[in-house]
């Protein structure tokens, strides 16, 4: 009995996450917050950006699937978020061809 | 008697029908798409992304031009000032989607609540980013300004970018407090309900990507130096 109820309010928090399940995510975006600035202190040379950039990445995930509810919401607003994120990474990419081996 | 039966929205799915099953009562149903809705917002959002998506493609290209110079403009800024705005945006994000969990559970004073700590939050925002920008003009950085103009190239770019990006993104963060507001009005005057949010998550889907942009602004003109 107590195993059903316990099924059906993992159920539900599928569904609906809480108040409790959000602020986890707030505290996991404040800790990786924390890293980035921890780190920015450290000369880790060409390292540097793309770690910051890294953690950037980290933290959007978390906003976009969680507190953006991409996760749970339709496959519609899943290609709307993805394909926005597919095209600034091609832009990204290709400008960097430019960047990198346009010469002058 | 009614004419169109739509449960578009998947919070709504359980209520599926009911007209159909009971013929004792009346019920009218509003044609009302959410799901719509909510696709339109984030064909909005993928607007923004592209406008802000310009300016960092212009930051990346002026970066790898004169990566010394931006590395030495970016001492100027505060990161202190930056990281606690990092706080206060993340926090601001969690009580927007606290008043959302709030509302869905029919809490309507703990939703008013969350969305006023969401708006002091961005206050708070708006009241460093005056503080950090009154300090920049006040030592003479500012764009066009004499000190600046005798800056290298690539650290006047820096500058520029600067206030270009941060100054773009405090207006949305001036634009998406008013939106919180007029939502604060919806739910006291109860256009926006337990069984009808969706205007309360096309908000909330605003302000986080607000949040968003500044998660990718922080690092890239603060912490990088």
């Amino acid at each position: 009995m107590s195993n059903h109820a316990e099924l059906h309010e993992e159920e539900h928090h599928e569904e609906h996450p809480g108040y409790g399940f959000y602020t986890a995510i707030w505290i996991g975006l404040i800790a990786l917050t924390g890293l980035t600035v921890a780190i920015a202190g450290v000369d880790m040379g060409m390292y540097t950006v793309p770690l910051a950039l890294l953690i950037a990445c980290i933290k959007s995930m978390l906003v976009l699937n969680y507190f953006m509810h991409v996760k749970f919401d339709n496959i519609l607003v899943k290609v709307f978020a993805a394909g926005c994120g597919v095209i600034i990474a091609l832009v990204i990419i290709f400008l960097g061809f430019d960047v990198f081996i346009g010469g002058s | 008697m009614s004419a169109v039966s739509e449960t578009h929205d998947n919070h709504h799915h359980d209520h599926a029908g009911h007209g159909y099953g009971d013929n004792s009562k009346l019920y009218i149903h509003i044609f009302r798409d959410d799901l719509g809705s909510k696709v339109g917002m984030w064909l909005f959002l993928f607007t923004e992304v592209l406008l802000f998506g310009g300016l960092f493609f212009l930051y990346f290209g002026y970066r790898v031009a004169d990566p010394q110079a931006f590395h030495d403009a970016a001492l100027n800024l505060d990161v202190m000032l930056g990281a606690v705005n990092t706080i206060v945006l993340l926090t601001s994000s969690l009580t927007m989607v606290l008043a959302i969990v709030a509302i869905q559970r029919d809490s309507v004073k703990l939703s008013l609540f969350y969305l006023a700590v969401t708006i002091a939050c961005a206050l708070t925002f708006l009241v460093n980013k005056y503080f950090e920008w009154s300090a920049k003009i006040h030592h003479g950085i500012y764009p066009g300004s004499d000190h600046v103009a005798e800056m290298p190239q690539g650290e006047i770019s820096f500058f520029g970018l600067y206030y270009l990006m941060t100054g773009l993104h405090t207006f949305h963060v001036i634009v998406g407090a008013i939106i919180i507001a007029v939502c604060m009005v919806f739910i006291v005057k109860k256009h926006i309900n337990k069984d009808k949010y969706i205007i309360l998550e096309n908000s909330g889907l605003y302000w986080h990507l607000v949040d968003l942009i500044w998660i990718f602004l922080f690092p890239l003109f603060y912490l990088l130096h």
